[in-house]
């Protein structure tokens, strides 16, 4: 079965879930685009979006329908020459909407799992549940005659474990995307002792194929992404605790975030990060992770307690940042949530007397949206942490310790065999999190 | 000519669309109607209202399209009901309507059906994304090609001529001469509040002109995006007169330019242009108009030169006979018509720095020329003297399709 034959009759698992959804939307072009080839004129390709929720489903039509309008009005030059022979086809307009057509009609959107019995291959996306992932897989196998390839989205659970009790050896991998999978160049690839070469190798070509970048990754329960973000959130949270024996908890967890985003120059503090990642979603992936952890507890009591409080973070559907350790206005941070209270402190009350505390960041500061278009910016970082290192404060002090904290977890993937090289760290962390250096360096020695 | 004719009191609206720092794609924007109000009573303010007017024309391409509105001429009553129940009516040439609406005000004016014409050019073409905008441009040429054209039409059609022009007389030569295009309208509209490229702030034009490569991919072969126009919102207006026309709206002769000569040629929109590396309408009717104003173009002071792309300011030159064939580039490279050169050009910016709101382009190139040379031209003004004491607009519709060629010396 070559690369073609294998995108004929797809199935995406969870397809009206976050992550679902742009896997649905990547694959359907990339069908549609296939399909449009000379040689596949005639043959029908069918993508099933399934999913329990006809909600979801609707809802997943429309947003199809806006995103790939705007995928043809972006490729509009190629879809003239794909479209040359239709001589009914004439303005760009007539074309996009043929295109658009072209892509819609691949998708069946269903809630009946019983369609994918005659994929070739399957993307699973439905939660993160082991259990969940192991019986649907299982039922699909048992009743699809055409021994289909599963590629996992799963963020936490060991592939071999999947393979293992679904009964799929050799035919499941771990395509983990990173979320929105439609902006996210990156994607961590995981590979079992027995996965097929073909296998390996269609996901490669199909990655490739969607512009995203490959990062292999060893099977271990987090992968590279996780393994290093996990960790560096828990170092956060337990330095944040610890600052609480002397000051109160919301300020040691301003001061936290703030040391995280602005003296490491990083995309948001590490506070935001969990928000916006979801409470709910952090807690769940550690409480996966850490049974397979070896000297080391992934755990942390405080997420624990917010998750009680029914404090959650994540996003609304609209996109919008829903309020966690840190509540929102306008997606920017302005209060931080007091666990005694149950209600939220406005930074504005304490803010001017941490900033003080911590102290003033290093002269040749540059804020992260303007270090991450430099071009070779370790001539910028080198001497900028070199600076901080240099200065006395609170704030550089914990920066410091969180960049060497954030430089061994990197290390510790590497040495645990779970990256093969510090690069695929660092490229996972600058790629996937948009860090603007990779967390292995030699800034903080 | 029969009769003496000068326009005076012009008006342009700001050339809104991406450059402008108030211009946010997402949000509502003022329409047609805006433009063609603020543009209209722009002119009539200077010139004693709309009592004073005879007949109006307003130059518009594709509102039909862009803003699904046509019979374009029913505005003019909306700008003041003192032009309500008087002749108005809508012209079109495609990029060229505008000049159409300056012709249409000349011919009315010589042939003494008015003696105070109101010519408005309009467009607002922001409606649409750039995508399907080039399907609205498009209509500048023939749509039994359209199929087999590229998916941005005009800027694939001048990619074509750029791209012959590189193969005959070297790429970095023609680029050269394109780039020095590209930042002297970046230069000249830095200086005209009005227009699109006024906030630019780039420091060095030149490398970002030449550090971008054009890439047939995403756009077409031979062209980057800084070689185009400007998709715009705009519109400009000026009043036509007659000798007795002038004394009814009490403007001196010196607040006014004088037409000299003019002329209006197009070519068959079914052929090919004869000869890819030449301008030959544009040829053609700039010769008329010289000769009709009996002077030749070293006797010009400044140019608008309809520079839809830097490549068609290039073969403009050339057509203009400033340069010989395959020396246009150099001619520009070198400076000579730039603000300080020999000959400067589109000093407000022309259609890539100030903005080319297709429909009103004609009309804008007429007004800064007035400015210029009744001495209103503000922070673009040019010195000039009674040696070189003209200056002359070409304005072209379609692929060299339709050109208006009109030559100006300050009221005396
Ligand atoms: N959200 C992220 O940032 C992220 C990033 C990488 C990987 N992942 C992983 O991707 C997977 C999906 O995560 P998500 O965030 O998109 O979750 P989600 O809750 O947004 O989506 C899950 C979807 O699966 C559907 N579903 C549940 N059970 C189903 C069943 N039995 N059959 C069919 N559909 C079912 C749900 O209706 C829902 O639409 C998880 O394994 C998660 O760990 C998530």
């Amino acid at each position: 079965m070559n690369y073609d034959e294998r995108l004929k009759h797809v199935s995406v698992l969870g397809a009206a879930g976050k992550m679902g959804s742009g896997i649905l939307l990547l694959t359907a072009v990339e069908m549609a685009d296939i399909s449009l080839k000379p040689e596949n004129k005639g043959k029908t390709f069918v993508l099933n979006a399934i999913d329990l929720s006809d909600d979801g489903l609707a809802g997943l039509m429309d947003y199809l329908r806006v995103q790939v309008q705007k995928i043809a009005e972006k490729k509009a030059v190629m879809l003239r020459q794909l479209y040359a022979d239709r001589t009914d086809l004439i303005e760009n307009f007539d074309i996009i909407e043929q295109y658009v057509n072209d892509v819609l009609r691949i998708v069946r959107p269903t809630t009946a799992i019983e369609t994918s019995y005659r994929s070739n291959l399957v993307f699973e996306a439905v939660s993160e549940n082991k259990d969940l992932k192991v019986k649907i897989l299982k039922q699909i196998d048992t009743n699809n005659p055409n021994q289909p390839w599963f590629f996992t989205n799963t963020s936490s659970v060991p592939i071999h474990l999947i393979e293992d009790e679904a009964g799929l050896k050799g035919r499941v991998l771990g395509f983990h995307f990173y979320n929105p999978p439609a902006i996210q160049k990156l994607v961590e690839l995981i590979v079992t002792a027995y996965t097929l070469p073909e296998a390996t190798q269609f996901a490669n070509s199909y990655a490739k194929a969607l512009r995203k970048v490959v990062v292999p990754s060893n099977d271990f329960a987090g992968f590279i992404g996780n393994g290093h973000f996990m960790r560096d959130a828990l170092h956060g949270i337990n330095q944040a605790i610890e600052l609480s024996k002397t000051i109160p908890l919301t300020e040691a967890i301003y001061k936290v975030n703030k040391v995280s985003q602005d003296f490491l120059v990083r995309p948001m503090g590490i506070f935001q990060l969990v928000d916006y990642v979801g409470i709910d979603v952090v807690q769940f992936i550690m409480k996966v992770m850490n049974p397979f952890m070896v000297n080391e507890d992934l755990h942390s009591d405080l997420l624990d307690k917010m998750m009680e409080l029914g404090v959650k973070g994540g996003q609304l559907s609209s996109g919008a940042q829903k309020d966690g350790f840190l509540k929102y206005e306008k997606g920017a941070p302005v209060a931080v949530f007091d666990i005694k209270q149950g209600d939220y402190v406005a930074f504005d009350s304490f803010s001017a007397k941490s900033d003080e505390q911590l102290g003033a960041l290093p002269q040749n500061f540059k804020p992260w949206k303007a270090a991450v278009r430099i071009a070779n910016n370790e001539t910028h970082f080198t001497p900028y942490f070199a600076e901080l290192k240099a200065m006395d404060s609170e704030g550089a002090k914990l920066a410091i310790r969180y960049g060497k904290r954030s430089d061994a977890i990197g290390r510790q993937l590497v040495s645990d065999k779970v990256a093969n090289n510090e690069q695929d760290v660092n490229t996972v962390m600058l790629t996937g999190f948009f860090h603007a250096y990779g967390p292995i360096n030699s800034f903080f020695e | 000519m029969k009769r003496k004719i000068y326009m005076t009191a012009g008006y342009n609206t700001v050339s809104m669309g991406t450059g402008r720092k108030e211009f946010n794609p997402k949000k509502d924007r003022p329409g047609l109607e805006y433009y063609i109000s603020e543009a209209g009573k722009g002119v009539l303010n200077q010139i004693g209202g709309a009592e004073k007017v005879d007949e109006s024309f307003i130059g518009n391409f594709m509102a039909a399209r862009f803003n699904k509105q046509g019979h374009i001429g029913g505005f003019a009553g909306m700008i003041d009901p003192g032009l309500e129940y008087k002749p108005a009516m809508r012209v079109e040439g495609a990029c060229s309507s505008g000049g159409l609406a300056l012709v249409s005000g000349i011919r009315s004016v010589l042939a003494e059906t008015a003696d105070v014409v109101l010519a408005l050019g309009v467009e607002v073409q922001n409606t649409v994304k750039a995508i399907y905008g080039a399907d609205i441009l498009a209509g500048a040429g023939w749509f039994q090609k359209r199929k087999n054209s590229h998916a941005y039409f005009f800027p694939g059609q001048n990619s074509d001529r750029a791209g012959a022009y590189y193969e005959k007389y070297g790429y970095d030569y023609t680029r050269k001469g394109m780039g020095k295009w590209f930042c002297n309208d970046m230069e000249n509209a830095r200086l005209d509040p009005n227009a699109q490229e006024f906030h630019n702030t780039t420091p060095d034009l030149e490398a970002l002109y030449h550090g971008m490569k054009p890439n047939g991919k995403s756009f077409v072969d031979h062209l980057n995006v800084l070689d185009c126009s400007k998709v715009s919102d705009g519109a400009s207006g000026i009043a036509i007169v007659s000798e007795e026309g002038l004394k009814r709206i009490g403007v001196d002769k010196k607040d006014a330019v004088e037409i000299v000569g003019w002329a209006q040629l197009t070519r068959n929109i079914t052929n090919d242009p004869p000869e890819p590396l030449e301008l030959t309408t544009i040829k053609k009717t700039a010769a008329k108009a010289l000769e009709n104003a009996g002077i030749s173009i070293d006797q010009v002071a400044t140019i608008e030169l309809h520079d839809c792309f830097s490549i068609v300011g290039v073969l403009g030159v050339e057509a203009l006979g400033l340069a010989e064939p395959g020396k246009g580039a150099g001619f520009i490279a070198e400076g000579n018509t730039s603000r300080t050169g020999k000959i400067p050009m589109n000093t407000t910016g022309g259609l890539i720095g100030w903005g080319h709101p297709t429909g009103a382009t004609g009309v804008h190139q007429a007004v800064t020329i007035w400015q210029q040379l009744t001495g209103k031209a503000g922070a673009t003004q040019l010195n000039i003297t009674a040696e070189k004491p003209y200056g002359l607009t070409i304005n072209m519709g379609g692929d060299d399709v339709t050109v208006v060629a009109i030559v100006y010396k300050r009221g005396e």
